[in-house]
C-alpha cells in the first residue's frame, strides 16, 4: 500500500516537472521519423562496419594482385576490384571504418579545444576574450584548406594520428566562437552570480557549472561538425593529402575516379563509395538538425 | 563610418603578417628543397651547393625572411624551378582563368540564390518551398567534391554536352569568337557544379529572413495602409533581407578559395588551384609559397570587404 502511493507521487511529482534535456532531444528524435531513421542507420552502418571490419585483413586486402585489375563486380568480387586488383568492397568496409573513426577522433579533439578556448574567453570576458578572440579572428580567415594540405605534405612521419592533428589544429574555432557567444549570455544569469558568491573557483563554474548549461549547444554543433569532418577527410584523401592508399578511406576509393577512364567506365569503383558518403554525411545531419531543433523551444515538434 | 573602416583596416596590418610568417616558415620546413630535385649523375654535386649558397638557403632565418618579403614588395614572387620562370608570370597566367571561374561561379551563385530564396520565403511551407528547403537540406550534406564528379560524369562523359577538361579548346586564335565561346563552354560545367552547392547557405539564409521579416509589424503596417503586395515585398521585405546577403559576398571568397582546389582538380582547369596541387606534389615550394600567400590574402580582403558592407548596411555594429 505504502509503496504504491509513493509511486503515484513520484509519478505525479514527474508530470509537474519540465521534462530534462535528454527527455527533450529523445522525443524529439522520435517525432521525426527521418531523424530517427537516420539515427538506426547510423548505428547499424557503424556495428557492421566496426564488426566485419574485425574479420577482415587489412594487409590482406591493400594487397596488389596484378591478375585480377579492375574486375567489374562479380561473385568473388562484389563490388570489382580496383588498379591494383584489390577488393573494393573490402575496402569500402575498412574504408568506412576509417572514416568514421577519424571524423570522431577530429570532431571529438577539435571540440575539447573549441570548448575550452569558447568557456575561457566568454566566461572572463574583457582583455582575455578581445586577445583570444583576435587570435580567433585571424585563424578564421586562414585558407585552411591549403594550408592543410601544405601540413600533411609537408610532416615528416605521417600517419593517422599527426593527420589528425592537423586537421584538429585548423577546425576548433567555429565551435569556439558558438561557445563563447552562449558562455556570454550564460554568466550573466543568476546561479552564476550565487555560486560566485558561494565562493566557488571560476574553474569549478566554468567547467561543473555552465558547461552543463550549454551542453545542449555542444552535442548539436559536434554532431553536425562529425558530418563537415567526414566530408572534408575524405576530400583531402581524394586529393591524395589524407590518407594513403595502404589504408583505404571513402576518399581514397574516391580518389581513382580522378583518372578519367575509371570515372567514365569503371563506376564500381567510386561510385558506391560516393553513395555511402552522401548517406552518412545526410544521416548525421538529419540528427544533428533533429537535435539544434530540440535545443531550441521555438523550433520543436514533439 | 570612416573611423570604423580605419580601424578595420589596421587589424588588417598583423593579420597579413601573422599570415606571411606562417607562410614562410611552412616554406622553410618542407623536406629537401627545389634543387635537390636537380641532382643527377651529370651535375656536379658541388655546384648545387654552390647554388644553394647562392640561392640564400644558408642564411639566417630571419634575413631569408627579409629578402623574401622584400622580393615581395617588388612584385618578385621567386623562380619556379618546374616551368623555369618568374613565379610572378607563371600566376599571371593561371590568375586569369581562376578570375574567370571565381566570377561565373558569384554570378551562377546569386543567381540561382536570389530567385529560390524569395520564392521559397515568400510562400513559406508551400509544396514549392518544401521543394527548395530538400535542396538546400541535401545540397548542405553533399560534398562539394563527389557532386562535382558526379556532374562531369553525367553531363561530360555520358552525356557529353560539356567539355572535360582544359579551359579553351588548343588551337583557336586568343580574341575570335570561336576562342571566347570555347572559353564559355569550359567554364560552365565546374562553375554550375560548384554554385549549386556553395548557393543553398545563401538560400536558406534569404529563406528565413524573409520569413522572419514578414512577420514584423512594419511590414503589417505597410499592408493595412494598402500597399499592394508586391510593393510590400520589393520595397519593404527584400531591402531588409537582401542587404545582409550582400554582405557575405567577401566570406563567399574563403569558401571559393577552397572550392576551386576540388574543381579546378576534377574539371582539370588550369587556374591556382591546380597550380597549387601540382606544384606541392613536385615541391616546387616557391610557387606554393607564392600562391598561399596570394589565397590567404585575399581571404583577408574579403573578410575585410564583408565588414566593410555590413558596416553600411547595419549601423549597430559601427558601435564597438
Amino acid at each position: 500500500m505504502a509503496t504504491s502511493t509513493a509511486k503515484v507521487s513520484n509519478e505525479q511529482l514527474k508530470a509537474q516537472k519540465s521534462p530534462s534535456g535528454v527527455n527533450i532531444i529523445w522525443r524529439e528524435l522520435v517525432r521525426d521519423k527521418l531523424a530517427l531513421f537516420s539515427l538506426i542507420f547510423l548505428i547499424l552502418i557503424s556495428v557492421f562496419v566496426y564488426g566485419v571490419a574485425i574479420f577482415l585483413d587489412q594487409e590482406e586486402i591493400v594487397r596488389v594482385d596484378l591478375f585480377e585489375i579492375h574486375k567489374p563486380p562479380s561473385e568473388d568480387f562484389w563490388l570489382g576490384t580496383d588498379y591494383g586488383g584489390r577488393d573494393v568492397f573490402g575496402q569500402l568496409i575498412i574504408g568506412t571504418r576509417n572514416s568514421l573513426s577519424i571524423g570522431f577522433l577530429v570532431t571529438l579533439m577539435s571540440g575539447i579545444i573549441g570548448i575550452v578556448f569558447g568557456l575561457v574567453s566568454g566566461y572572463y570576458g574583457g582583455h582575455i576574450d578581445n586577445i583570444l578572440m583576435r587570435i580567433l579572428d585571424f585563424f578564421l580567415v586562414l585558407p585552411f584548406m591549403m594550408i592543410i594540405i601544405v601540413f600533411v605534405a609537408i610532416v615528416p612521419e605521417y600517419s593517422i594520428m599527426t593527420f589528425s592533428l592537423i586537421m584538429t589544429a585548423f577546425l576548433w574555432m567555429g565551435i569556439a566562437r558558438l561557445i563563447r557567444s552562449k558562455v556570454l549570455q550564460e554568466k550573466e544569469l543568476d546561479y552564476v552570480q550565487a555560486s560566485k558568491t558561494l565562493g566557488s573557483s571560476n574553474l569549478k563554474i566554468m567547467f561543473t557549472q555552465v558547461l552543463p548549461n550549454i551542453s545542449s549547444l555542444v552535442i548539436v554543433t559536434m554532431t553536425l561538425g562529425l558530418a563537415a569532418n567526414i566530408g572534408l577527410e575524405s576530400g583531402l584523401s581524394f586529393l591524395g593529402f589524407g590518407f594513403p592508399e595502404s589504408t583505404p578511406s571513402l576518399g581514397t576509393l574516391l580518389s581513382y575516379a580522378r583518372n578519367p577512364q575509371t570515372l567514365e567506365y569503371r563506376w564500381w569503383i567510386w561510385v558506391p563509395a560516393s553513395v555511402l558518403i552522401l548517406l552518412l554525411m545526410l544521416a548525421v545531419n538529419n540528427v544533428g538538425q533533429a537535435l539544434k531543433r530540440a535545443t531550441d523551444a521555438r523550433q520543436r515538434r514533439g | 563610418m570612416w573611423k570604423f573602416t580605419v580601424r578595420r583596416l589596421l587589424i588588417m596590418i598583423p593579420q597579413i603578417i601573422l599570415l606571411s610568417i606562417i607562410i614562410f616558415v611552412l616554406a622553410k620546413m618542407m623536406p629537401g628543397d627545389a634543387l635537390s630535385g636537380l641532382i643527377d649523375p651529370n651535375i656536379d654535386p658541388e655546384r648545387i651547393e654552390e647554388l644553394r649558397h647562392m640561392h640564400g638557403f644558408y642564411d639566417p632565418w630571419h634575413k631569408q625572411y627579409a629578402d623574401w618579403v622584400g622580393g615581395l614588395m617588388q612584385g618578385d614572387l621567386g623562380k619556379s624551378f618546374r616551368f623555369k620562370m618568374d613565379v610572378t608570370e607563371l600566376i599571371g597566367q593561371r590568375v586569369v582563368n581562376s578570375f574567370w571561374l571565381s566570377l561565373a561561379t558569384l554570378i551562377f551563385t546569386y543567381l540561382l540564390a536570389i530567385p529560390l530564396g524569395i520564392l521559397s520565403g515568400r510562400y513559406n511551407d508551400s509544396l514549392l518551398d518544401q521543394t527548395i528547403t530538400t535542396y538546400t537540406y541535401i545540397g548542405f550534406a553533399t560534398p562539394l567534391f563527389i557532386f562535382a564528379l558526379v556532374m562531369l560524369w553525367v553531363f561530360g562523359f555520358m552525356v557529353g554536352w560539356f567539355p572535360t577538361s582544359g579551359s579553351v579548346t588548343p588551337g583557336l586564335e586568343p580574341g575570335t569568337f570561336e576562342y571566347v565561346l570555347s572559353k564559355i563552354n569550359h567554364l560552365i560545367l565546374p562553375s554550375l557544379s560548384m554554385a549549386l552547392i556553395a548557393t543553398v547557405n545563401t538560400v536558406q539564409y534569404l529563406r528565413n529572413d524573409i520569413v522572419d521579416t514578414k512577420q514584423k509589424d512594419f511590414i503589417l503596417t505597410a499592408r493595412a495602409k494598402g500597399a499592394p503586395e508586391s510593393r510590400v515585398y520589393n520595397r519593404h521585405i527584400l531591402r531588409n533581407s537582401l542587404l545582409p546577403i550582400a554582405a557575405f559576398f567577401g566570406f563567399e571568397i574563403t569558401s571559393l578559395i577552397g572550392g576551386s582546389i576540388f574543381i579546378e582538380n576534377i574539371f582539370g582547369y588550369p587556374g591556382m588551384g591546380q597550380l597549387f596541387l601540382e606544384s606541392i606534389l613536385l615541391r616546387d615550394f616557391s610557387v606554393v609559397t607564392a600562391v598561399t600567400l596570394l589565397f590567404g590574402i585575399a581571404a583577408i580582403v574579403g573578410a575585410l570587404l564583408s565588414d566593410i558592407i555590413l558596416s553600411l548596411v547595419d549601423p549597430r555594429i559601427r558601435i564597438k
